[in-house]
């Protein structure tokens, strides 16, 4: 696979440093799982985060911690250990089928008009990630951004004027960038989009088919 | 505490604990042996660890108790956590600690990187109550791990890295700063860090590369 797109460094950072919101975090790890270049970097500042633990401030403990701890250790664990189940091949990377379960066939759409059809995946926060399925040919309506836009390809692939984005490619994107994504005219492309505030259609009929859009 | 040093300076020092690692090189450098034996205490959280893998030594588990859990707590109580939530959040970690030393890996990343993520990851699940998607994880067997030469760079890179981070510039310091103990603003999102890891970077590209050759094979 070859991919153009990466994420930003700045958001590689927060990623492995546990800071970004959690629909930014799973596309971030979607692309990992894809990116052997994005996942060294990932990899990278974890040990820039070891270094932060081992050169930080220390905190007194409680006088009986090293005891309660051996007492946890030795505690009957709570739950089954986590087992880490092999994910089946699919167009979806491992962490978006802890979302979406591993089939793209079972994934429960709904139109949004024009062809499109979206399945928008429970997170916490203030940001929305959903699955966008867009029919060949299909251009998704010109959009302003309310923030710091995020955009996976997982199938086939999409262009707008910042260039072509295929799979595994990631389009970071702010609210200076007004942009019409169309996707490529011999295949339909399913994408990750992660927005940080309601899009903002700009004409008339595109604000009437917001609400549409579920956000 | 005294006594498990004590234990530990046996557990450790045992004759096929250091010689294969390199650390002998060490002894060149100080001169005396019981140098030697300090640096390992103090330094070779590796070969701590693999004790509490391997043996369920306790008293290598003081050790790093010793050293991580106050850490762990600072580290907690600096991202915005009262005393008495990163007490409990870093003895959970610290069983963790002991209850996943048989994933720890030391080709993969050193101690104090791999005690990081799972203080990163019980905050984000304990603290913050979300979830942390994990990327797909790569199939590192026994024949696809580095050895053991390999396993002392990714240490040594951890110490040096800690060296270059009391010398950078106070405005990456301050991006550190917030990205382990705040939130980047959108704009520091999408901008390069400007740090320097381009050599740890590259180091971890050409293993990547080599399990992925591997894993063709
Ligand atoms: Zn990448």
């Amino acid at each position: 696979m070859s991919i153009n797109h990466h994420l930003s460094e700045g958001l590689i950072l927060a990623y492995a440093a546990g800071s970004l919101p959690e629909a930014y975090s799973l596309i971030a790890a979607a692309h990992i799982s894809m990116c052997d270049d994005c996942r060294a970097a990932a990899t990278a500042y974890e040990a820039l985060g070891g270094a932060v633990i081992d050169d930080g401030d220390s905190a007194a403990l409680c006088q009986d911690s090293l005891a309660k701890t051996f007492a946890r250790i030795s505690a009957p664990a709570l739950g089954l250990p986590v087992v880490v189940t092999p994910k089946a091949p699919s167009v979806l990377p491992a962490p978006l089928q802890d979302y979406l379960g591993a089939r793209l066939e079972d994934v429960k759409w709904r139109n949004v008009g024009m062809g499109v059809r979206q399945c928008v995946l429970k997170t916490k926060g203030s940001q929305t990630a959903r699955l966008l399925h867009i029919p060949a040919g299909t251009a998704v309506p010109d959009h302003g951004h309310g923030g710091l836009e995020l955009t996976l390809v997982l199938k086939g692939a999409f262009s707008d004027k910042t260039g072509r984005f295929g799979v595994g490619d990631v389009e970071v994107a702010d609210q200076s960038v007004e942009h019409t994504p169309v996707a490529d005219p011999d295949m339909d492309c399913i994408c990750l989009a992660v927005t940080d505030a309601p899009l903002r259609f700009k004409s008339f009929l595109q604000r009437a088919l917001q609400p549409f859009f579920g956000i | 505490m005294i006594t498990c040093y004590e234990n530990v300076k046996e557990a450790v020092v045992g004759p096929s604990t250091r010689s294969e690692n390199g650390i002998l090189l060490q002894i060149d450098r100080h001169g005396t042996q019981d140098h030697v034996i300090m640096e390992v205490m103090d330094k070779d959280w590796t070969a701590l660890l693999l004790r509490v893998r391997d043996h369920q030594d306790r008293a290598a588990f003081g050790a790093l108790f010793t050293h991580f859990a106050p850490r762990i707590k600072g580290f907690l109580m600096k991202s915005g956590s009262s005393a008495s939530a990163s007490e409990d959040c870093a003895q959970d970690v610290m069983a963790t600690v002991w209850h996943k030393a048989h994933l720890f890996d030391p080709s993969r990343a050193s101690v104090a990187t791999w005690v990081f993520t799972i203080a990163r990851n019980r905050r984000i699940d304990v603290i913050r109550k979300e979830r942390r998607p994990e990327p797909e994880d790569l199939p590192w067997g026994p024949q696809a791990t580095l050895d053991q030469g390999e396993a002392l760079i990714i240490a040594q890179e951890n110490d040096s890295l800690a060296a270059a981070i009391a010398t950078l510039p106070q405005n990456q310091r301050a991006l550190i700063e917030r990205a382990f103990f705040a939130d980047l603003s959108h704009a520091q999102l999408m901008q390069e860090t400007g740090l320097p890891l381009g050599t740890i970077k590259s180091r971890i590209r050409l293993a990547l590369e080599r399990l992925r050759h591997k894993m063709m094979q």
